[in-house]
């Protein structure tokens, strides 16, 4: 559409632009080349920063001597603890990390020294110039280990390497159990699993030491996180700092928090007056991984004999590695998130997140709930079949009624678990086709949820959760600036496609600007599932006010009441017999005496969302809107390699409103996919704390070679207070997949996995073990 | 280290560079040549974001010395887009959501490239099999496979290579 030529009505519509596949506005750059990451700023003068790592897991720091390196000749600068002032950590009672190690290492690769050179090679001999005198500590890495009697805490703090212990009790839960037809129990072991996103971690940072101004550029969620953070690590006031978030290669959860790529890089340019790029091997950024902890869950269920749930309880404890983190939320989400899926009214829950001597884990998509519903849903498949009941027919049973409270004070609004059951169900031919796929052959199934974003910020500081500024000027293009961050999830298209309905655009009218301090909004970030919710509400409330002035604007050109201005987008007319006016004399009228529009739009959740104080830590979980995903998988197994081969999945999704149908898709795809990694073969592995899984092959992900065709389907379910009734839909289908895909193996062989990843190797002990103790059946029945 | 004069043809031009013995193709062209369109993604070999085609076959420019591209044919992503207009391939990744975070975009496009010169109809195995070597993290691969089929399928219809 030409956007200058006057546009003369009549056939003039308003441009719908929510509700269709819409490719994303940052896609032409991505495919091209063009879109610049963190690692692709290469600035000429730019030095190079590189980090010296410890080589014990737990030991106190005597002394580092820097002096050889920094007398080496092209090496602008070396910085250890003592050039930062304060500590960093995601809440404000737990920063408990610095980013370079002060006095004492807790984790094997912590950072102890950094320095900015003039290329790799001399950066790389001045790190072995540095001398470090450690005198080492018992370490524990394992939880069990951590807990024992006469165990060195990690932190004065915690004596006994608890980091947080959360108990709740709610409900009449022993009743509940006496009430049940069967009880049942087991322990269900994860192990600990990272992000993996391909883009490794990076930061560049340039320091104005004329005007004393730093600007950070990093991969990152938070950027308005990192900015605060650097301010506390570096000591220097807020507004001297800019961080502009660049192009972002994937995060599903390690960007949450602010690392330590992002402090050192500062803290070098600003010791070497000018710019340092640290860009990670990916050895390092499996160092730094935040992923989801090992945990190990044990599930306690009560079922009627027609398959109602009437009690459930859960211990739980996860290694959390050897600072706080995200850790407290973590623990808090694996207890409060066994609510809100199915109709539970009792229920009692212990979880403990421990420190030890590895890699801090953090927030890993599915935040918390991953592990805790693969350990209920692999228990509820297993008591559905000791009582002979169809899984899908037992979820049936225990429905939520929405709009409804749960027993923790959840919020339920909108629920479209039933249609997302009734549409698996019937698209993977469950009730034709389950029991008669033949030997080694099965199906199984689960469901799942998350939150759209987390009711109550973790810093509370009184802002709205969301705030969007749409700027409009003389040429009639709108800009958008947010500082939500594009991360490749889409987020950057979502508020395009907001803004531009509401004023029913065309959105090539439209330019966004994502995440730069001095320029956009602030805003807490790309995590919990919150941009679409939180930033699509605050997007459409800005569109909403800059309607406003313009169809103002329009009636006093066309001199009617405002009231009667109909607004086409394109075309301001006062009822159709009117010639009316075109966009960009609306535009042109609406600058008359003011200049320059910018108009706000905020967005705030409301207070029965905010979850309740039924225990301490009960507002984690609280959120706007659940959304909800249940999945059908089907496998066929080798019986001699014991290869799982995942025929299909076919998964539905509730996201209250498909906003782009085309990147709800893709965020369930990839959502059940990253399941899949974590059932079948993703896990980090460490030999004395030494990570020794920490490349790309010795991790191992799928590639597209053993990955299975996924039928995904989008349900509606409209919640009342979602931007156009939308909803989560980046991680509620990522749980789902791991219980599918064990009780689709128990379908399959009789055989009931309980530890994850279930590789090959696994599966085979688990095979023989069946066949031997089938062997010694038969020999004592002879 | 010790430079040798490497002239190579990089996206249809050719020029002349005194290369470091010991450096790595993806350092030049990142850094030598400024075309920061090839990612770097792991410490080698691993995760394939760094394809870039080497006369016409897909090649990781992590495990490819600069100076061994003496005399050879170097294609980047950034050579496929011709008088404004994305490639086919491109546009199949752009309008099918083969790319989210979009960082393993400029290798799978480039092994895509590789696979359709050699073979422009391939099968659904014949992609998996020819995309083997590169790691996503976002999509889970479906609509990377459909971006490849709709950029074949539109080949097929106007007649030109890939």
């Amino acid at each position: 559409m030409n956007e200058n030529a006057p546009i003369r009505p009549a056939n003039v519509q308003p441009v719908q632009s929510i509700g269709a596949p819409m490719p994303m506005v940052d896609g032409p750059e991505k495919v091209s080349g063009k879109a610049l990451y963190a690692a692709d700023f290469v600035e000429k003068d730019a030095l190079v920063g590189r980090i010296l790592r410890s080589p014990y897991a737990h030991a106190n720091i005597l002394s580092i001597d820097t002096s050889a390196a920094e007398a080496l000749p092209g090496v602008e600068a070396v910085v250890t603890g003592m050039d930062f002032v304060g500590q960093f950590g995601v809440l404000p009672i737990a920063r408990n990390e610095w980013p370079i190690a002060r006095d004492r290492v807790r984790y094997r690769g912590e950072a102890v020294a950094a320095v900015a050179a003039i290329d790799v090679a001399t950066a790389q001999k001045a790190l072995d110039l540095i001398e470090v005198v450690y005198e080492e500590l018992p370490a524990c890495f394992t939880a069990e280990d951590a807990v024992a009697e006469g165990v060195t805490p990690l932190h004065e703090k915690r004596p006994n390497n608890v980091e947080r212990h959360v108990e709740y009790d709610l409900g009449e839960v022993d009743k509940g159990f006496e009430e049940a037809d069967l009880v049942r129990e087991d322990t269900y072991d994860c192990a600990e699993v990272c992000q993996v996103q391909t883009e490794p971690h990076a930061a560049i940072a340039e320091y104005d030491a004329v005007r004393d101004r730093l600007t950070v550029k990093p991969s990152t969620q938070v950027p308005y996180y990192v900015h605060l953070m650097l301010e506390q690590t570096l000591g220097m006031p807020k507004s001297k700092i800019r961080v502009i978030k660049p192009h972002i290669g994937g995060g599903f959860g390690c960007r949450t928090e602010a690392l330590h790529f992002e402090f050192i890089a500062g803290a070098l340019a600003r010791k070497a007056c000018g710019t340092v790029s640290i860009v990670a091997s990916r050895e390092e950024t499996f160092i730094t991984h935040r992923g989801r902890p090992e945990q190990k869950t044990t599930m306690k269920i009560g079922l009627t004999k027609d398959g109602r749930i009437t009690a459930v309880e859960a211990t739980t404890t996860q290694r959390g590695g050897a600072y706080a983190g995200y850790g407290t939320v973590t623990i808090l989400y694996s207890g409060s998130m066994i609510f809100a899926l199915y109709d539970i009214q009792n229920a009692r829950y212990n979880g403990y997140r421990v420190l030890t001597n590895t890699p801090p884990c953090g927030a890993f998509r599915g935040h918390g709930t991953v592990n805790v519903r693969f350990a209920f849903e692999s228990l509820l498949d297993e008591m559905a079949r000791e009582l002979g009941l169809d899984p899908i027919e037992v979820r049936r049973k225990n429905l939520l009624k929405a709009p409804t409270f749960t027993v923790n004070d959840l919020m339920v609004n909108s629920y479209g678990l039933p249609e997302c059951l009734d549409i698996v169900e019937k698209a993977s031919g469950w009730k034709e086709r389950r029991g008669k796929l033949g030997p080694l052959k099965g199906m199984g199934m689960a469901c799942s949820h998350y939150v759209s974003g987390a009711s109550k910020p973790v810093n509370w500081t009184g802002e709205p959760h969301a705030t969007i500024n749409i700027k409009l000027d003389f040429d009639g293009c709108l800009t958008i600036l947010t500082g939500a961050p594009e991360i490749g999830q889409g987020s950057s298209t979502i508020l395009t496609q907001c803004v531009a309905e509401v004023l029913g655009i065309d959105m090539g009218r439209i330019r966004i600007v994502a995440g730069d301090s001095a320029i956009t909004p602030k805003d807490n970030g790309a995590y919990s599932s919150r941009v679409t919710y939180m930033v699509g509400n605050a997007a459409i409330d800005a569109a909403t006010n800059l309607k406003a002035i313009l169809t103002e604007a329009a009636a006093r050109k066309l001199d009617v009441d405002p009231g009667d201005v109909e607004c086409l987008g394109e075309l301001y007319r006062a009822g159709t017999q009117d010639q009316g006016l075109t966009f960009d004399e609306v535009v042109m009228a609406a600058l008359e005496g003011t200049g320059t529009i910018t108009a706000r739009g905020n967005f705030d959740t409301i207070p029965e969302s905010w979850g309740g104080d039924k225990y301490r830590g009960a507002a984690i979980g609280g959120t706007m809107a659940f959304s909800y995903a249940a999945q059908v998988v089907e496998i066929e197994i080798d019986p001699d390699t014991a290869d799982i081969h995942v025929k299909k999945v076919w998964v539905a999704h509730d996201c209250g409103k498909a906003l782009n149908p085309l990147t709800v898709e893709g965020q369930i795809e990839g959502s059940v996919w990253m399941g899949m990694g974590q059932a079948m073969m993703e896990e980090t592995r460490f030999h004395n704390g030494l990570g020794i899984s920490n490349s790309m092959l010795d991790y191992r992900v799928p590639t597209i070679v053993e990955s299975p065709p996924i039928e995904a389907h989008i349900v509606e379910s409209n919640d009342p207070h979602g931007p156009f009734g939308a909803k989560e839909a980046g991680e509620a289908s990522l749980a789902g997949f791991l219980p599918a895909l064990t009780n689709a193996i128990a379908d399959a062989l009789d055989i009931r996995v309980t530890e994850l990843p279930i590789t090959q190797d696994r599966l085979a002990e688990l095979i023989d073990k069946k066949a031997r103790e089938a062997g010694k059946k038969e020999k004592a029945d002879a | 280290m010790a430079k040798t004069l490497v002239s190579m043809t990089l996206n249809g031009r050719v020029r002349d560079d005194a290369v470091p013995d010991n450096m790595l193709l993806v350092d030049f062209l990142r850094e030598v040549a400024g075309l920061t369109g090839t990612k770097i993604g792991c410490d080698g070999g691993e995760c394939g974001c760094c394809t870039v085609l080497v006369d016409d076959k897909p090649r990781h420019a992590c495990l490819t010395l600069a100076a061994a591209c003496n005399g050879k044919s170097v294609e980047t992503v950034e050579s496929l887009e011709k008088s404004g207009r994305l490639s086919a391939l491109q546009k199949g990744f752009h309008e099918k959501l083969g790319a989210q975070c979009g960082f393993c975009t400029p290798g799978m496009i480039m092994a895509a490239e590789g696979l359709l010169r050699d073979n422009p109809t391939p099968t659904e195995t014949d992609i998996r099999r020819g995309m083997a070597a590169n790691i996503c993290r976002c999509t889970g691969y479906v609509k990377i496979i459909e971006s490849v089929q709709a950029a074949a399928a539109e080949l097929s219809e106007t007649g030109s290579a890939a």
